[in-house]
């Protein structure tokens, strides 16, 4: 499954090494996210089970769309995530590097914005909510509507 | 017609409600009838009609335009923040 929805940890190398491995890849990119923030003891993320695969999925088909891409990864965790830990992990693979990067950076703005996903981060004082940012939601409007 | 609703984190939080089953009124027939609908209810439940209140029916996200069926699962949350 190219789409994984999981509150187990993944090994991005062994990540990588799949993407690479199929015939015709001259080029594989790839993000990850971690839990980042010296005052954050943990962060858990809820997500609304069946609309967040579909929500990825479709991302994942907008991607395919604008750009020749052979292999496309995304793996969410969801769960309570300590200080440091991996969330978020997406693999492009392509012909070429264009085409992987961009993709990959689509990817990464369009599911920030859509996938339905929240982020509660617990601190020394307390547990809260993340805001979405506006940031956010222009970096994937630079991209254009599909 | 009957739907299932659903709430998420912070909405979910300030409703103290996870998920609801509702009998809707016939003049119902819409997301953003039936967020008026709920909003009518008072107090917290006015939260559901901020503008940053994004809503799914059947697990793709819509606007408040969308015709609502029987069995419908409709979703109301913040705006998300995965990623």
């Amino acid at each position: 499954m190219s789409i994984v929805v999981q509150q187990n940890d993944f090994d991005s190398g062994a990540e990588l090494a799949a993407l690479g491995a199929k015939s015709g890849v001259g080029a594989v990119a790839s993000f990850i996210g971690f839990v980042r923030g010296a005052h954050i003891i943990a962060m858990s993320l809820e997500h609304y089970p069946g609309m967040t695969e579909n929500s990825l999925a479709d991302t994942e088909a907008q991607a395919r769309q604008r750009w020749n891409l052979s292999d496309v990864r995304i793996i969410h965790r969801v769960g309570r995530l300590l200080q440091g830990e991996q969330i978020v992990f997406v693999g492009v693979a392509s012909a070429h590097r264009g085409d992987a990067f961009a993709a990959c950076e689509f990817i990464m703005d369009d599911l920030k914005t859509r996938a339905p996903f929240w982020k509660c981060e617990e601190t020394a004082e307390g547990a809260q909510w993340v805001d979405a940012r506006e940031s956010d939601q222009a970096a994937r409007e630079r991209w254009g509507h599909s | 017609m009957t739907v299932t609703i659903l709430y998420f984190a912070s909405l979910r939080e300030s409703l103290s409600r996870s998920q609801e089953s509702l009998e809707l009124p016939p003049a119902c027939d819409t997301l953003g009838a039936l967020r008026q609908h709920l909003a009518a209810r008072g107090g917290v439940w006015e939260a559901l009609l901020a503008p940053r209140i994004q809503m799914a029916r059947n697990q793709v996200l819509v606007r408040e335009s969308a015709v609502l069926s029987a069995d419908d699962e409709i979703a109301f949350f913040p705006p998300v923040t995965g990623g």
